[in-house]
């Protein structure tokens, strides 16, 4: 009772605490500003970017279309080979007359004029005159979509302002777009045939169709093979498996592989799929191929994940009353990890859907002017899609390519949100 | 298609063998006493369509992946002398176009005249008949095969039989099949690599490969011209791959830390609930978006700014500065490094964040009750205990960095240098890989066979970067636990 | 919300809130040091402490007792303010140290935590040596200006705290490595080394043996003579051995306190007889 404490001076002590305090609480707020402005950096690099390319993007889904009647001259069309005539010319031709000029004798004024209207014009007009030759000598009503650089002109992006050598459409191309536009003949619409074409050279009809199905074909064959594949394999890890150093290796293998770069299984599939087992180049079911090996090791550990989160108590329970380790896993286990799993499964997809190097190595980068014929023809994706396109060389295409990126983000996100939701719908807490 | 139809037609048999020996196990339990049967009728459907599907499916399987290979070789077994006078590499040219012919899928250009046209015609047909063969073959000994495991299976069924147990082995069996995936799939990615790899150093030492220090494939392919030995010295790829790696690392290291110090130690609830989402869609932006976006919105940005700093300079004291600035373009490794960086941001936040969460509570506590403030807290107790985890996190970032393509394929440009130099252009390791393999390729040439020496450096390093980091991880999960 | 304070204020003053509380005097040094009234705790909307009012004594022990969740830890974590750091927790009332409102905004967590100690269930060393554990109070807030103070305010502390004779020669080893006993005691010595006029320990022995247990009762009762503690047990024995004055927590609100004598041997209340001897809790 009686050893007294050291003697403190308590007020001294608190003011030396005080006087550094000031300094403490600044380096606090510099400290917690710091975090703050990490997040506000990520953050704003998400707006800009998905601003930015919805900005470059979004005028891809506007579109100038010319509705003509062009008189089918049967001077121009030879009955007999109606596939060898210049319907291109015929049109161009055509469209010159309404606008009140004549070609010259170079053909000079028609070449301008096929610069600035598609030649999906003449496409059309052969097809029409080939399932109907009686066309000939008639008029047919035509419309289709101006040239990219025309639209561009229209948007206001490729400006009359600029010096004429600069640009690529000359002061008399501009003049004949004003005048068409003037006449009534062009009209602004949604560009649906971004969404209903596939690739093309000509920027105007390229669209992103076969993009979207051999996406969706690839994905097939990804989740074909690599939920199943993924969930048994996690299952077993996790439910059957003795822990010894085979399952060990598996694990450390399982991890290691979920971290190898994409590309490693591109050049897995170019040397396996292709130069060994000759699996088609460029199909679907080799891009299914290498993404479900790139998914499987994302799928097993979402899966494993989702096993870990159902209590023992229900196994134990399922064994006590005498089911065998199959029946518990299959009867009890699976069933309530399924919603974990689900969730897993299809982020690994959405993952696997917008990877690109892989698919570059087993040759899905050529040109596709279609829709994927069978899981074994030639295919390209969205992502792909993309790559292509970024880089041609034309302004019309950079503008596709942001638009074909929002429609492979809206994919994504609907991906993302089906897990979401699911998640949602179904967690559950022990 | 033919093996698809066959596949489904071995699924109904089996569906149909599965009816069938239930309902002979059905009918011996309504004979017997109850409990009598060992397994359900179930049990022994399903054993029986095991014994009549399973087998049958895996020959059409076989005969679908291998089936192409079997041809290939069979067609080779005699060529033409016409055929023999060609070199190795035409020879394969011509039994691929022979076979592309049979199958009506796209041939090389090579045009085939006299002699050789009669014999590619020849064996397209003779193709043509080795697949039907093949096919048809692999059905009848799939339904051969298929009747016969009906007929072993079948018999057994009888109340005794434990039917539960066969069935629970078949199914181990396809589990533990589908766990060696895994392994296949590592044991693949080394052997191909490996493999292509060694036919590479065939021509080109690997010394000379990972020492040297110019990088020219193009000029390599003739080899008449240039010797081979000069041309693949990949130490300006390493170079330019590290030079990326370590810009990415320097945005996203920190940015990345300091988002996570947020959200774990200072965001409300409700703060993180948004943010961790938000920052999940950045996440999971495809990389050919980042590129795309990297190529036409910060490239042109970071060289127009360069530039008129340079033209600024031009003429003052800095002018050779200056003079360089204004010159700077669009492909530097300052835009493919710091996109690839801000790519990175949120795989760092959440690793990290996950790390600082496993840090326990009660050492926070225990600092804040020392009177110590939140920042101090987190540099003195937090940082230090989550440090082994955070390295680790970084380390697989490094790993991402290296490995990661579209980016710098779209972004960084094709020209092998050793600098250090952020505003340079740089070439990477990955980039290399995607120009030697895309377009037309033929497969003997050092040239391609160089991506896959490329790869298998690539994996080796981004392998090792994985196993420790993952090690240390787990260690660092098992302190807290 | 603002119902429920106005009650609480309006009962503030009621002399039955007091009335549970009896002074515990044995001598002029043992004046009230942290003075509780109507203290209000709530997190989110559930409540965890209805009205409590207390007197904790200098220099001495004092023990809150009663059953598990009746909110004796929510009390002791008013008094250092560190229920700020648990999202959703608001504090009502007042609590005096010195006189002093604790939740006054003149009042810094930082400083009041200096000043008041804090020793948890667990032991938490932080993953550094043990010089730099026991250094740490004195680093972050700068109290002392050179090596040799501060291997001096170390050897001081780890003395006081019973542990020097035990690592004197590994002071630059993990703090992690110690025994659990040990480690408890290099956390009172972190606490001791800022000097603090309260300490508030958590439980401090329920992850201990039996043996370290003892030592560390010991230690209390050695700390006792220079500092005031407030004790959280759940083990009624050690209450009795340890503190001068109990106070018995039932269900969120503060039953009884008064000398620890009298609360064993004389309890007023019906609830604190039935917890004390075991027929609930």
């Amino acid at each position: 009772m009686t050893d007294a404490a050291p003697p403190i001076d308590k007020t001294a002590f608190r003011q030396g605490l005080e006087a550094r305090l000031k300094k403490r609480y600044a380096q606090e707020r510099r400290f917690r500003l710091y975090g703050q402005l990490a997040i506000v950096f990520a953050l704003g690099f998400l707006v800009l970017l998905v601003g930015r390319i919805a900005l470059q993007g979004y005028s891809t889904f506007i579109d100038y279309e010319v509705t003509q009647t062009i008189y089918v001259d049967p001077a121009k069309v030879d009955a007999a080979d109606i596939g060898g005539s210049n319907f291109d010319l015929l049109v161009a031709e055509q469209m010159l007359a309404k606008l009140g000029e004549t070609d010259d004798k170079l053909g000079e004024a028609s070449g301008e004029m096929m610069g600035i209207i598609s030649n999906d014009f003449g496409y059309q007009l052969l097809k029409r005159v080939q399932d109907d030759p009686s066309l000939i000598g008639r008029k047919v009503t035509l419309t289709g979509p101006v040239k990219a650089d025309a639209a561009l002109y229209y948007k206001g992006e490729l400006k009359r302002s600029t010096p004429q050598d600069e640009r690529k459409l000359d002061d008399r191309q501009l003049d004949w777009l004003d005048r068409m536009q003037a006449s009534g003949a062009v009209s602004k619409g949604f560009n649906i045939g971004f969404l209903t074409k596939s690739d093309s050279t000509e920027p105007e009809q390229a669209g992103v169709l076969g993009a979207v199905i051999g996406s969706a074909m690839m994905l097939l064959v990804t989740a074909v093979l690599a939920v199943p594949i993924g969930v048994l394999a996690a299952t077993y890890l996790e439910e059957f498996a003795p822990k010894n150093r085979w399952t060990d290796l598996i694990e450390v293998n399982i991890n290691n592989l979920a971290a190898v770069p994409s590309i490693v299984y591109g050049l897995l599939g170019l040397a396996v799929f292709i130069n060994w087992l000759h699996v088609p180049r460029s199909s679907p079911l080799v891009g299914g191929l290498v993404l479900a090996l790139m998914a499987l090791p994302t799928v097993i550990i979402a899966t494993r994940s989702a096993l870990k989160a159902v209590p023992p108590s229900i196994r134990e329970a399922a064994l006590g009353v005498g089911a065998s380790r199959t029946q518990t896993v299959f009867h009890h286990v699976l069933p309530l990890a399924m919603p974990g799993v689900m969730t897993g499964a299809i982020l690994s997809l959405a993952h696997a859907l917008g990877e690109t190097a892989p698919l570059l190595m087993i040759g899905m980068i050529s040109f596709v002017p279609g829709v994927p014929e069978g899981f074994t023809g030639a295919a390209t994706v969205l992502p792909v899609q993309v790559f292509i396109w970024e880089n041609a060389s034309e302004r019309a295409f950079h503008e596709r390519t942001a638009a074909a990126i929002l429609v492979l983000l809206a994919f994504m996100i609907v991906m993302n949100l089906a897990a979401i939701l699911l998640r949602r719908r179904f967690e559950r807490r022990w | 298609m033919l093996t698809w139809i066959a596949l489904l037609a071995l699924f109904l048999f089996s569906g149909a063998t599965y009816a069938f020996g239930r309902r002979k196990a059905q009918a011996m339990a309504a004979r017997g006493k109850p409990g009598a049967l060992h397994s359900l009728p179930g049990y022994h459907g399903g054993y029986v369509a095991l014994w009549a599907g399973l087998p049958a499916a895996l020959i059409v399987l076989a005969a679908a992946l291998f089936g192409g290979r079997m041809e290939a070789a069979l067609l080779r077994a005699d060529s033409p002398a016409a055929v023999q006078a060609l070199t190795d590499h035409g020879q394969a040219v011509f039994f691929d176009d022979a076979r592309a012919m049979a199958h009506g899928t796209q041939a090389s250009e090579t045009i085939y005249e006299g002699d050789l046209r009669t014999a590619i015609e020849d064996k397209a047909v003779q193709a043509k008949r080795l697949q039907q063969l093949i096919q048809y073959g692999a059905l009848a000994a799939g339904v051969v095969v298929g009747l016969a495991g009906l007929a072993i299976a079948y018999p057994r069924i009888s109340p005794t039989f434990r039917a539960r147990n066969r069935v629970e082995g078949w199914i181990a069996v396809l589990f533990i099949a589908c766990a060696v995936t895994a392994i296949l799939t590592t044991v693949g990615i080394v052997a191909s690599l490996v493999w292509e790899s060694w036919r590479f150093f065939q021509s080109v030492p690997p010394l000379d490969f990972l020492l040297g220090t110019a990088w020219d494939p193009q000029i390599a392919m003739r080899s008449d011209q240039y010797a081979s030995k000069g041309a693949f010295g990949a130490v300006p790829l390493f170079a330019g791959t590290f030079l990326i790696m370590l810009i990415a690392m320097l945005v996203a290291a920190p940015i990345g830390l300091y988002s996570a110090i947020y959200l774990s130690e200072y965001a409300r609830p409700l703060t993180r609930g948004v943010v961790k989402p938000l920052l999940e869609i950045l996440a999971g932006v495809p990389t050919v978006v980042y590129g795309f976006f990297a190529a036409l919105t910060v490239g042109p940005i970071f060289r127009e700014g360069f530039n008129n700093l340079g033209g600024l300079l031009v003429g003052g004291p800095l002018n050779g500065l200056g003079i360089y600035l204004s010159q700077v373009q669009n492909q530097m490794a300052l835009v493919a490094g710091a996109v690839m960086g801000i790519m990175l941001i949120p795989f760092v936040s959440s690793l990290s964040d996950d790390i600082m969460n496993a840090v326990p509570q009660s050492l926070r506590d225990g600092s804040l009750a020392m009177g110590a403030t939140r920042s101090e807290t987190v540099k003195q107790v937090v940082l230090p205990a989550a440090l082994p985890g955070i390295m680790a996190a970084l380390l697989l970032a490094v790993s991402r960095a290296i490995g990661e393509t579209m980016i710098v394929t779209m972004a960084a440009g094709l020209q092998a240098k050793t600098t250090l130099n952020p505003l340079d252009t740089v070439t990477t390791v990955t980039v290399q890989i995607v120009t030697l393999l895309t377009g037309d390729q033929e497969f003997d040439s050092p040239k391609t066979l160089s991506a896959f020496g490329l790869g298998l450096t690539l994996f080796v390093v981004t392998f090792i970067l994985n196993v420790i980091a993952l090690r240390i991880v787990q260690k660092y999960r098992e302190q807290y636990d | 919300m603002p119902a429920q304070r106005d009650d609480s204020q309006a009962r503030g003053t009621a002399p039955v809130h007091i009335s549970v509380d009896r002074a515990y005097t044995d001598g002029p040094q043992h004046e009230v040091k942290i003075r509780a009234r109507d203290v209000n705790v709530f997190y989110g909307d559930k409540q965890a402490l209805f009205d409590v009012s207390l007197d904790v004594p200098e220099k001495a022990v004092t023990a809150l007792i009663g059953p598990s969740g009746c909110g004796k830890s929510t009390f002791l974590r008013c008094i250092n303010r560190m229920n700020d750091t648990i999202p959703g927790a608001t504090v009502r009332g007042r609590i005096e140290l010195d006189g002093e409102d604790v939740n006054d905004k003149a009042i810094d967590p930082v400083i009041l935590r200096a000043r008041v100690g804090m020793v948890f269930q667990k032991p938490n060393p932080f993953p550094k040596t043990i010089f730099e554990n026991v250094a740490y109070g004195a680093r972050i807030h700068g109290l002392t200006s050179s090596k040799a103070e501060l291997e001096a305010l170390v050897e001081t502390s780890l003395k006081k705290a019973g542990l020097w004779g035990e690592v004197a020669d590994r002071l630059h080893q993990p703090g992690t490595g110690l025994s659990g006993g040990q480690q408890q005691r290099l956390v009172i010595a972190r606490a001791i080394a800022v000097s603090p006029e309260v300490i508030l320990m958590d439980e401090p022995c329920s992850a201990l043996d039996p043996i370290a247990t003892a030592r560390i009762e010991e230690l209390i009762d050695e700390l006792r003579h220079q500092y005031c503690i407030v004790i959280v047990t759940h083990s009624m024995a050690q209450a009795a051995r340890v503190s001068q004055k109990t106070a018995f927590f039932h269900l969120g609100k503060l039953v009884e306190a008064g000398p620890t004598g009298e609360i064993f041997t004389n309890p007023r209340d019906s609830r604190t007889q039935d917890y004390i001897t075991g027929r609930f809790g």
